[in-house]
């Protein structure tokens, strides 16, 4: 239900008085007219966090990459801490259990 | 960067479960509030993957699961009996009130119609100036602003054949309601993403300090959620309890203020019965008396009649955390999602719903059942 989609804003309608702003947004491959009221700073090729044809938020580009980035970070602070070598889990059982994720995802 | 399929890296989700096992050394349970994110811990199997440890249990946050039976009556009534164009989203008709279902009554000639947007029902509402055009607004406060703005449209164009329903949900103050109730087993909350894109992280502040809990705003891929459960692990781990945004790429710390405008602009707060739970108060939306004229409820004489729930469903217990779907003896045999007895299986995104159409105990129940 709050199923919420990002999507790059391909071009924005010239504004309209007593319209709302709108504009055509790709969804996955996908072009649809989206409301794009609610985010009065978007600009094209913003990417929109788009909820019942409407957009909600602008992704921002900085704090996607960090989220990613999240375990590195966290990694380098705790080797600050720990120079031992962890090896509580080995580089083949990590790939097992990314190939188990993989069968998941796919089927 | 497409924001999408970065999150669901196989190899780095296999990194943040190494992480968290690493942390993790006592049982924890962990409430994920949101539908979506009960639907893709099942789907991507990650509830089999995390330590033995750790017991996600799921929240009540299916807008259409907890959406009383009296308000799909209402809509029934008005669909069969005055005739409107009746429209929602897809999932909203498959639900059971006290007796049918919108699509059942669709069978009967109602006029129902499944669409995207509030917004295409204004467009209906233009595009049909002889009909009545009622939408089933239903929904958490990430839904609020788009049925908001579709009144304010169906305002400004003029149209005096639209209305909605508003069938509207608040999830602070049921998170509140969960926390207070004794028998709560909940430790941590995952707090929904896309609400909290809304309305910002302000209302959870007061939630931590009150409770002690730990709350973790986090989105839907399966690497959010992975990494919004380690985050809430590493604060249990170390005894703390913070406010914590996982989703920063799309929650800003105030929200998106003018939604909230459009939100407060059609809408008051008032209490609620949200099916499955009880009346919690000050937890859901209702259409303001300045914009009466929009309310399908007040607009037409709709009866008003209270309905029971089935007694055998232990929906309450599931919402709460209290009991898992396959402690029923209803799952997958009574109830099913083309049967449900209560709310969790009536849309995807309910956590008994979403047991039966993935994990993988269930099918042992089809088996038997064939």
């Amino acid at each position: 239900m709050c199923l919420a989609i990002p999507g790059r804003i391909k071009s924005i309608e010239p504004f309209k008085e007593g319209y709302m702003s709108m504009g055509k947004v790709e969804l996955g491959g996908i072009v649809k007219e989206i409301n794009l009221q609610l985010v009065p700073d978007a600009k094209e090729n913003d990417y929109v966090l788009v909820h019942v044809g409407v957009a909600i938020s602008i992704v921002d580009e900085e704090e996607a990459k960090s989220s990613l980035k999240f375990l590195e970070q966290m990694n380098e602070l705790d080797e600050l801490y720990n120079s031992q070598a962890d090896d509580t889990i080995t580089k083949e059982e990590l790939a097992k259990q990314g190939d188990a994720i993989i069968t998941r995802i796919m089927s | 960067m497409k924001y999408l399929t970065e999150y669901r890296d196989p190899v780095l989700a296999a990194q943040y479960l190494d992480e968290i096992k690493k942390t993790v050394t006592r049982p924890w349970t962990i409430m994920e509030i949101c539908g979506g994110q009960t639907h893709s811990l099942v789907k991507y199997g990650l509830l089999q993957m995390l330590p033995e440890e750790i017991t996600m249990v799921h929240g009540p946050g299916c807008p259409v699961c907890v959406t009383p039976t009296h308000l799909i009556d209402r809509a029934i009534f008005l669909a069969l009996e005055k005739k409107v164009i009746m429209c929602s989203f897809g999932d909203m008709l498959r639900v059971p009130g006290s007796g049918k279902s919108l699509l059942q009554a669709k069978a009967e000639g109602a006029d129902v119609r499944i669409l995207y947007s509030p917004l295409e029902a204004v467009k209906l509402a233009q595009q049909n100036p002889d009909k009545e055009v009622v939408f089933f607004a239903v929904g958490f406060e990430t839904t609020a602003p788009a049925n908001a703005l579709s009144v304010i449209q169906a305002h400004q164009l003029g149209l005096k054949n639209y209305s909605i329903i508003a069938s509207h949900v608040l999830v602070p103050p049921a998170m509140e309601a969960l926390l207070s109730d004794p028998e709560t087993v909940v430790q941590a909350f995952l707090a929904a993403g896309h609400v909290c894109t809304i309305m910002g992280n302000s209302e959870y502040y007061p939630i931590v300090e009150k409770y002690k809990v730990p709350i973790v705003v986090t989105g839907f891929e399966p690497i959010d959620l992975l990494h919004g459960i380690l985050m809430v692990v590493r604060q249990l781990e170390k005894g703390e309890f913070k406010m914590e945004n996982q989703y920063a790429r799309v929650v800003r710390e105030k929200g998106n203020v003018p939604a909230q405008e459009a939100i407060m602009e059609i809408f008051e707060i008032s209490n609620r019965m949200w099916r499955g739970l009880d009346v919690i108060p000050q937890s859901g939306l209702e259409v303001k008396e300045k914009y009466a004229a929009f309310d399908a409820t007040k607009k037409f004489n709709v009866p008003l009649k209270e309905t029971k729930e089935n007694e055998t469903c232990i929906a309450g217990a599931i919402m709460k955390g209290l009991k898992k779907p396959l402690d029923c003896v209803n799952f997958g045999t009574l109830c099913k999602p083309s049967n449900p007895l209560g709310a969790p299986m009536v849309s995807s995104e309910g956590s008994c719903a979403t047991y039966y159409h993935f994990y993988s105990a269930v099918n042992e129940v089809e088996k038997v059942e064939v």
